[in-house]
Formats: structure tokens, sequence, C-alpha cells
């Protein structure tokens, strides 16, 4: 059978299988493959708004597990082993049906390696102890949108990184690369990196290189450990909303607020234009993975932030290209809503159906099944707040409740609706148990 | 006549809000009518915003526009006259220590603002004892703490028992906002009440001092 023939379903299915075959694994025994295909099972399963066996229930999160084995946030970025411990510890003693990757985190050393300044992070200007934060500020200016246009990479690599990263500053002096043309023209553009200064930029791009390798060979393993004991890696790739690559990290929230009122052509062409960019992005990593599963964090489209004719303006076109292109790739997006969704949940059941996740924090629960039923699953909702500071006993309340309201006819999973770092692990585990006993499907 | 800035204002039209104090200044209005005009224009953006009229870009162009105004008028105004203005109270506003998030505190602090009160932001990742000073300074009636990462709701408790600690927790009310912020979070760290938005912010404030 040709490829270009194959139906999106049949992609997802192919995906799917590749999952659960997990044919580079040697799994530990027979029990930990057979637990393996159950657990992807229950996510095909809720994914097609079918009844698995039970409820499944994965957790999303961050620095938990560093927190849970007793290592600090800072510990677990830059001590591999202890990243290691913490990982295994979480997912062995708490076992959910999957875990979201062991490469949320990120390696401090890469980004001490390069300067990265566009976050803090622990043991960087940041509390041992607390997650990495982004630093709000315009790294992009207003009249830099044609640039974007015209060449985003060509952006990226000589306007942004020398902003983002400062060891990276003297990448601003490199010419763009599609000059190389034509003999006469070559030669100019090597010039720049004859320059002592773009040199010791190409030794630090080494030294990040080393350090990265060594991080993912570490991952891998970890990884592929996790694996084999029979728990699925969650996250095959990561994708985002082009309004949000923007509004986050490039412009930032108050630009690209302004930019809606003052320049809505110009940010609505650039949001267009990083559509096949990032695509490719979560199509690449969840193919090389061998999971379907592309995670899409989306936060400024919420209800808070614009109105609802904003949403379907700057907001929803750009991200529904996306989750399209992925669907037709047989990838499964994973959309993790911030914030609340309550105003807008009739356009987002434009999503092609049975093809995607929805996870939400603040969003009605009742409202997302009644509206998304037919189309997607829904996740999430059990709130950090509670599983900081709350007990067991108000988690089980609060997880049976929710399996009660939305999770008794299938395309449910349990889980939290924002990322974790210092829940205590006893709330952690009574969620986890609560799908498990409380969630069965007869 | 004097209805046109506050519409124009009201309606986001940057350039003919511009013009018109331009012209005003020009034809030698007083600046201190001209401020009370732009500020009843800010004034219904923020009920428009209360409204679900208006959501962010609205907030944040009216917050640029009337920075510059400002620009315009700062220089004919007195530095006398400028200070002038009622408030409903004063309250004290910052994010946690450890949690750098700015922008729900900024929003916070703009909606304030433009609803009567006078804040005094004391910016990011601020220390208690920060806090305790600017409280000690200023004596307002109110404290907001934004918080947005788990992490930081230890830091939360932490700032309110400073401001116990220095026998200053019954002179002033203590509101909280952000990401995982709730009733059962607003008993843990022993604050007053929280809000969800920017708006509730300012109901609870006025509730507190005793405004409608």
């Amino acid at each position: 059978m040709k490829k270009e023939e194959q139906s999106a379903a049949e992609k997802r299915e192919e995906m799917f299988n590749r999952w659960i075959k997990a044919e580079e694994t040697e799994f530990d025994d027979e029990k930990a493959k057979q637990a393996f295909e159950k657990r992807v099972k229950r996510f095909k399963e809720i994914v097609s708004l079918n009844k698995p066996d039970r409820v499944p229930v994965m957790p999303a999160t961050n620095f938990f597990s560093a927190f849970h084995a007793g290592h600090t946030a800072e510990d677990i970025m830059y001590d591999y082993d202890k990243l290691e411990d913490a990982t295994k510890s979480y997912v062995f003693e708490l076992e959910p049906d999957a875990y979201f990757g062991s490469n949320m985190t990120g390696p401090g050393e890469v980004f001490d390696a390069i300067g990265y300044s566009l976050y803090k992070w622990p043991g960087d200007g940041a509390p041992v102890n607390t997650s990495y934060q982004c630093v709000e500020k315009e790294y992009m200016k207003p009249e830099e949108y044609q640039d974007l246009i015209d060449d985003p990479s060509d952006f990226w690599m000589r306007k942004y990184l020398p902003r983002i990263a400062e060891e990276l500053e003297p990448l601003r002096q490199l010419g763009s690369v599609t000059d190389v043309i034509e003999l006469p023209f070559t030669a100019p553009y090597f010039i720049p990196y004859g320059m002592p200064e773009v040199q010791e930029v190409l030794n630090t791009l080494m030294e990040a290189g080393e350090k990265a390798l060594e991080w993912q060979q570490k991952l891998g393993k970890i990884d592929a450990d996790v694996v084999a004991s029979g728990y699925p890696v969650f996250m095959g790739g990561a994708a985002k909303a082009p309004f949000d690559i923007l509004g986050d990290t490039l412009r930032g929230t108050r630009g690209v607020m302004i930019d809606m009122k003052r320049r809505p052509e110009q940010l609505v062409e650039a949001t267009k234009r990083l559509v096949p960019l990032i695509s490719k992005m979560g199509i690449n990593q969840a193919k090389m993975n061998g999971i379907p599963m592309v995670f899409m964090p989306l936060h400024k489209g919420a209800d808070s932030f614009m109105s609802r004719d904003q949403f379907r303006e700057f907001y929803w076109p750009t991200l529904k290209q996306v989750i399209e292109n992925l669907v037709d790739e047989g990838l499964v997006p994973f959309l993790f809503v911030e914030g609340a969704y309550n105003e807008r949940l009739d356009i987002i059941n434009e999503v092609p159906e049975k093809s995607t996740m929805w996870a939400f924090d603040e969003t009605d629960m009742e409202d997302a099944k009644e509206e998304l039923g037919d189309t997607a699953c829904i996740a999430g909702n059990v709130p950090s707040s509670l599983l900081v500071t709350g007990s067991k006993e108000e988690t089980v309340e609060y997880s049976k409740k929710l399996i009660d309201k939305v999770g008794k006819d299938g395309g449910f999973m349990l889980s939290n609706g924002a990322f974790l770092d210092n829940a205590k692990s006893e709330n952690l585990k009574a969620m986890i148990e609560t799908a498990k006993s409380y969630g069965t499907y007869s | 006549m004097s209805d046109t800035l506050v519409e124009a204002i009201a309606d986001l039209k940057e350039e003919e809000a511009l013009n018109l104090v331009n012209s005003k200044v020009e034809e030698g209005a007083d600046p201190k009518g001209i401020l009370d005009e732009a500020r009843k224009g800010i004034e219904e953006v923020g009920n428009r915003y209360d409204e679900e009229e208006y959501f962010l870009p609205e907030l944040m162009l009216a917050g640029e526009l009337l920075d510059d105004i400002m620009k315009i008028l700062e220089p004919e105004l007195e530095k006398s006259e400028e200070a002038e203005k009622e408030t409903h109270g004063e309250i004290v506003l910052g994010t946690v220590e450890g949690d750098i998030h700015d922008i729900g505190k900024g929003i916070v602090s703009f909606v304030l603002e433009i609803n009567g009160f006078e804040v005094h932001d004391v910016g990011v990742d601020v220390p208690p004892k920060k806090f305790v000073e600017k409280i000690k300074e200023v004596e307002p009636e109110v404290v907001g703490l934004s918080v947005f990462l788990t992490t930081a709701i230890e830091d939360t408790q932490e700032t309110i028992e400073a401001i116990e600690g220095e026998g200053l927790r019954d002179d002033v009310k203590i509101m909280i906002g952000g990401a995982p912020v709730n009733q059962d979070m607003t008993n843990h760290v022993g604050a007053d009440d929280f809000g969800d938005d920017a708006m509730e912010a300012v109901s609870i404030a006025k509730n507190w001092v005793g405004v409608n």
C-alpha cells in the first residue's frame, strides 16, 4: 500500500501500533510487555472515544519527580543520575499509565553554555526548588514582523538567538545564508566566520552540543528503562499555537496584545507563516520517537485574554491548521489548555473527530464533555492547589466526582490541569489509585 | 464637545485622542481638565472590560494610550496639581518571592488604578521583608499578593506571616490572585480573600474600603 493513499485514521492506527509494539524495546519480562501494551491501548481507546478497561490516568508533571524523590529542581536539571532516580521513583512508586517524559526539565549545562537568558531556572537566578520561568520581554521588535515573515529561520538565527542567549550574541554579525548562490557572491558570506568573536560562538556551540548529546544519551537510557518496565513515555513531540509562539517568547504578552490592535494584518500573516514550521516540528519529533502524542500547551487564547471574536480571528485559524496537519500525519495533538476555554468550546469543536485530546484546567468539565463528547477526548481538571495543599481524602473525592461527571462513557483521562512541581506524593498517588479502583468500566 | 476626548479614549481611537489632547493643549485648555477627561475615558475602558466587551488587547492599548497622553500633559501640569488625585484607598501590590510573573499583576494594578485606587507596585520576586517595609511606609488599606507558581504558595504564606510578625496584620486586608489561587489556598496561606480576575480584585478592594 502506498503511503500517500492512507487516510489519517489509517496512519493513526499505524502510529499507535508502532507505539504499542515498541520494537526497539527489550522488555524486562512478558508481564512488563503486556502491561505496556495494555496501557498504550487505553490511550488509543479514549482517543477513539471508546471505553477501555478503566479510566486511564497520567498526571502532567514537571519538577514533581524531583520533589517526590527528595531531590531539588536544580538537582535534576544538572545531575542526570538524580534525574534518573527521580523519574524512576515517581513512575515505579506511583504507577501512572504513562509519564510525560523526562525531557521536560531540560539540561542546565546546555543553558549555561549558551548563556540562555530567556528563562530563569533553578540554580540560575531562581531558587533551587522553583520551576523555570520565562522572562517576559520584547524579543522581537514590532518593526521586525516583515523580517520574520520573509524568512523565519534567518530571523531566528541572526536576530532571535543573539537576544535570548548572551554567548550567541555575535551571531548577529553573520550574513544571510541564502546569499550563497553563485561563485562571485559565495565567499563574502564566510567572512564573519573569520572574526574571533564569531569563532568563539562556534566553540560555544560545540560545547553546548556535547552537553546536549550527553543529556540526550542519558535521557534515552532513562526512558528506555522505564518503557522496558512497562510504562509508556507519553510525549512523542511538541508543537504550539502559532499565536503563542509570538505571544510567549517573541513579542511577549503585552506586545502581541497591542499588535492585535495596531498591526493586526502583520500579526495574522506571521502566525500563518509559522504554521508549516511548527507543524513539522511536531511531526518530525513524533515520527522519530514512534509515539503519536504531540504535546501542545495553549496559553494566550484563553477566555481571560481575548474575546471569542478575537480568538476566531487571531488564535484559532492557525492553531486549527497545525492540529489538522498533525492529524493528517496520523498524530494525536494533546492540547493542554491553561486557564479556561468556557467561551470557546463550540469553536474548538471544529477539530477532526476522534483525533485529539484536550486537557483542561479551569474549563467547566461538564460543559466540555457536552460540547466535545462526540468529537474529542477530554482530560485534566484536578486542581494543582488541591494536589499541593489539600488532603488525600479531598483528592479522592474530587477525582471520583470528576469520573462520575464526565468519565462514565469513555473518552476521558484523569489528570491534573496545570503542570505539577511540589504536589504531595500521597495526593498524586491517591488520584492515580482512584482511576484504577473507581474508574473501571464493567 | 467635551465628550469627544472621553469617547475617543473609550473607543481606543489612538490618533484621534492624541490629536484632541494636542489641540486642546495648544488652545490653552486647563491641563488638569484634560487629564480628568482622559481619566473618564479610561474609566469607561474599565467598564467595558468589566462587561466583557473589552479584553486584554484593549486594556493594554488603553494603558499605552494613557502613557502617551501623560507624556503630552506632564510638562503642562504643575507637580502639586498632579498629586491632587482623590483615591478610594491605597494598595501595596506585588508578586511573591521566587515568582517572576508580571503580566497578571500588571493588569490588576492597571485596573485597580483606573477604578480609583492608588497602587504601590513593588514588582516581582518580592521578599516578605520588602512587602513589610512598603506597608510600613505607605500604610495601605489593602495588600495584594500575586502568585503563579505552586512552589510559591509557601512564599505567599511566609509573606503573610511576616506581615503578621510585624504586628501589621490587623491594619491591612490581604487579597491573593494568580493561577493556583482558590478558596482552599486562601485559607491555607491565611489571606482574607482571593480574586479570579482583575475585576474581582476591584470589587473586593472596594468592598473593603467601603465604596461601591
